[in-house]
């Protein structure tokens, strides 16, 4: 007698093949996604060429022609730039904003998020109020207020604020000494090295002494020692080789020295502080994640308030913080193209703003910001991702 | 983020849109019965809404003087307020019938944006306004000095070419707006804001204390401000641009709004031929042959519409300098409708 096994799958018609329907309804999909861009890049180039409106990348070796204050490369209108050159320094005025605002939030947004569970009651309510306002208004409204709260109270250059005769605040930004590097300066970068390297040599000899001694031994404390120390032993016997070129005062404006513009100022506290309120409920949610027993275990060991919570509750909660954190840094990156809207050079300002306008090609220079926008963003998605899978829960 | 979105809907509206070139836009803005200019975002004198919201100033007349030409009557526009980084893809993509803008005839600009312009409305030039403390009295003595101006302008290039030529330094600080621009400088983050000439005027009267603030004589560029239409309909082109000569025409044989009906009876052919009463000079641009009487009676001539919105008649007072008549020593000279 035969099984229903022993007759196999029971013959249907490939029509009703839930497996090659499904197939089938990929391919027909697939195909229309494709002709759809398809009709859209060449319905586009059709329409441009009948309107007459120049198209391609050619633009981007074109010269340029204007200029930009805050670039991290050479850039000027003098020095033949073209727009590729525009599109760099705008897209390094994005990252360096988005990198600065990423370490601060993150910094300010644990800090807010372990002051919100604190047992003090000023501490925690004052931590809830931040949160709370900060997370409820508008970005683009708290960017105007910082550009206009850093703008407004400083001094003219012709009064700038002086810190040491050396460092000037005005409503022009914060000029500094810029510090020229002499001829032996290279002895305090290799002695820096020396010092990171002995400092990670040490602490992995101390995790090992400690896995099979019990026994610790304060390598942080020693290698920080080390980190400080060293480079300005290195710099002594060098003989001192740094000279600072002083910001002198000129008719308009201090010239020389390095300045950091307060358009950047006002767009990294914009965009930190937003972010932070963020960040503070992702850490505080993580932190109730982990459960009450586990800190009464550890006090029970003996563990103090402080190695319980480093030891203990943050290791577990950054499982639970890890991938909203993700999305937050996400937001603040894209969030900076509101930069726009303060006068700050970044990606969107200086490359949808004013080279879409002196090429006129918004297709070209859309399709590219976008691009780099996603680039960004998936890169920093994948780089947190494998810090998520360092993190996670390791079974054993 | 408002200005991207925008920038990017137009993108996109020129990817999927079915050819917005064809030789249609009189008959849609007949079928729409409105025409939809795109305008300044608010400059007095050339482009703003008043305090009941009625738009105002010369680019505005052009604006009102062609939907009259067409529909006989001045109100019958849409006026569509466009930053300077926004005009252009907004024109590109169909989204305003003509652009009235102060926007400055370029040869790229009238080469690869897909655009054509029209004839020039104003003649202008670049200059910059400092505060008087300063002690400047020449944009000459500007070497070092921290300057606002609007992106996406011709104005950026010549600061850049100024500066340049004159082996000056200079920072910039650009903004994507007017108001923000002169925001930045009023808030004292700039020693010079930078325009068109007649834009120094219109914004100063916006700063906290007008007075303290003086115009330097320099004029660094040449500005010629006119209306732009998209290319491939030529139809509409010999429209818009006629619309001007017209008005033009109308100051040179001294037609006015007060005198229309005397001139309607008026032997002089010229005046014969402008009216209509002789000819057939409308019809040859689609419209009907009293066109010109439709513009000067809902509109007035050149001449009343520069002195209402920016000349003597107005809070900016500026002098007709280039822009007088050519046969009153200025550069204004149309065509003759012949």
């Amino acid at each position: 007698m035969t099984t229903e096994a022993d007759r196999g799958a029971p013959r249907v018609s490939p029509l009703y093949d839930p497996k090659v329907r499904g197939i089938a309804y990929q391919v027909v999909l697939a195909l229309v996604i494709v002709f759809v861009v398809y009709e859209a890049a060449t319905n586009a180039i059709e329409n441009l060429r009948a309107a007459k409106i120049a198209s391609g990348f050619g633009f981007w070796t074109v010269e340029a022609g204007f200029d930009i204050n805050q670039k991290l490369i050479p850039f000027s209108s003098t020095g033949g730039s073209t727009y590729g050159d525009a599109f760099l320094v705008g897209l390094l005025n994005t990252l360096i904003v988005a990198a600065f605002g990423i370490v601060l939030a993150t910094i300010l947004g644990f800090v807010i998020g372990i002051a919100r569970l604190s047992k003090n009651w000023i501490i925690a309510k004052l931590s809830m109020v931040y949160v709370e306002v900060i997370r409820n208004t508008p970005l683009l409204l708290q960017l105007l207020f910082w550009y206009n709260a850093v703008l407004k109270p400083l001094p003219d250059p012709r009064n700038s604020v002086s810190l040491f005769g050396a460092i000037f605040l005005n409503n022009r930004g914060v000029v500094m000494p810029t510090p020229i590097a002499g001829p032996n300066f290279d002895w305090t970068w290799i002695a820096t090295l020396v010092a990171i390297v002995v400092w990670i040599v040490l602490s992995y000899v101390a995790r090992k002494q400690q896995a099979a001694t019990g026994k610790r031994f304060p390598a942080n404390l020693i290698g920080f020692a080390l980190f400080i120390f060293l480079p300005l032993i290195a710099f002594w016997a060098a003989g001192g080789p740094l000279t600072f070129e002083y910001p002198k005062q000129s008719r308009f404006n201090l010239t020389g020295g390095m300045q950091i513009y307060p358009e950047f100022v006002a767009l990294l506290l914009g965009l930190t502080i937003y972010t932070a309120a963020f960040i503070a409920e992702n850490v505080r949610a993580g932190i109730l994640a982990v459960s009450k027993g586990q800190s009464e275990a550890a006090h029970a060991l003996g563990l103090s308030n402080g190695q319980t919570l480093r030891l203990i509750v943050v290791p577990q909660a950054m499982r639970v913080i890890i991938p909203p954190l993700t999305s937050q840094y996400l937001n603040l990156t894209k969030n900076s193209s509101l930069a726009v809207a303060i006068g700050y050079p970044d990606l969107v300002q200086v490359f949808t703003g004013t080279v879409l306008n002196q090429t006129g090609q918004a297709v070209e220079v859309i399709a590219i910001t976008m691009l780099v926008y996603l680039t960004i963003s998936l890169t920093t998605s994948f780089f947190m991702n494998i810090y998520n899978s360092r993190m996670a829960l390791v079974e054993r | 983020m408002k200005k991207t979105i925008v920038s990017i809907a137009l993108g996109a509206a020129a990817i999927f849109a079915a050819s917005a070139v064809s030789a249609q836009t009189l008959n849609n803005v007949k079928n729409k019965g409105q025409l939809t200019c795109g305008s300044n975002t608010g400059l007095a004198g050339f482009g703003a809404p008043d305090d009941k919201g009625v738009w105002k100033g010369l680019d505005v007349d052009v604006c009102r003087a062609i939907a009259a030409a067409i529909f006989n009557d001045a109100t019958k526009v849409k006026f569509v307020p466009l930053s300077s980084k926004d005009r252009f893809t907004a024109l590109q993509s169909g989204e305003v019938d003509v652009l009235v803008r102060n926007s400055t005839w370029t040869m790229s600009r009238d080469t690869s944006l897909g655009l054509n312009f029209t004839g020039i409305n104003y003649y202008d030039g670049q200059g910059f306004m400092v505060r008087k403390k300063l002690g400047v009295s020449s944009a000459l003595e500007l070497n070092g000095a921290s300057v606002c101006t609007q992106q996406g302008t011709t104005t950026e290039l010549n600061l850049a070419d100024f500066f340049r030529a004159n082996k000056m330094k200079y920072e910039v600080v650009a903004f994507a707006t007017s108001d923000e621009t002169i925001k930045a400088y009023d808030a004292g983050r700039c020693d010079a804001f930078t325009t068109d000439a007649s834009g120094l005027y219109a914004e100063r009267l916006k700063l906290t204390n007008p007075a303290d603030h003086i115009v330097l004589p320099e004029i660094i560029s040449k500005e010629p401000l006119g209306p732009a239409v998209r290319h491939g309909d030529d139809q509409w082109f010999d429209l818009v641009k006629w619309v001007l000569y017209a008005m033009v025409n109308a100051e040179e044989l001294g037609v006015t709004q007060a005198n229309l009906d005397q001139m309607l009876k008026s032997d002089n052919p010229e005046i014969k031929r402008l009216l209509g009463t002789e000819g057939k000079f409308g019809e040859m641009i689609g419209l009907s042959n009293d066109w010109v009487v439709r513009i000067v009676k809902n509109v007035g001539n050149y001449g009343e519409s520069f002195e209402r919105n920016v000349g003597e008649g107005s809070p900016l007072k500026i002098k007709r300098g280039l822009n007088a008549l050519w046969s009153k020593g200025g550069l204004q000279y149309a065509p003759p409708i012949r």
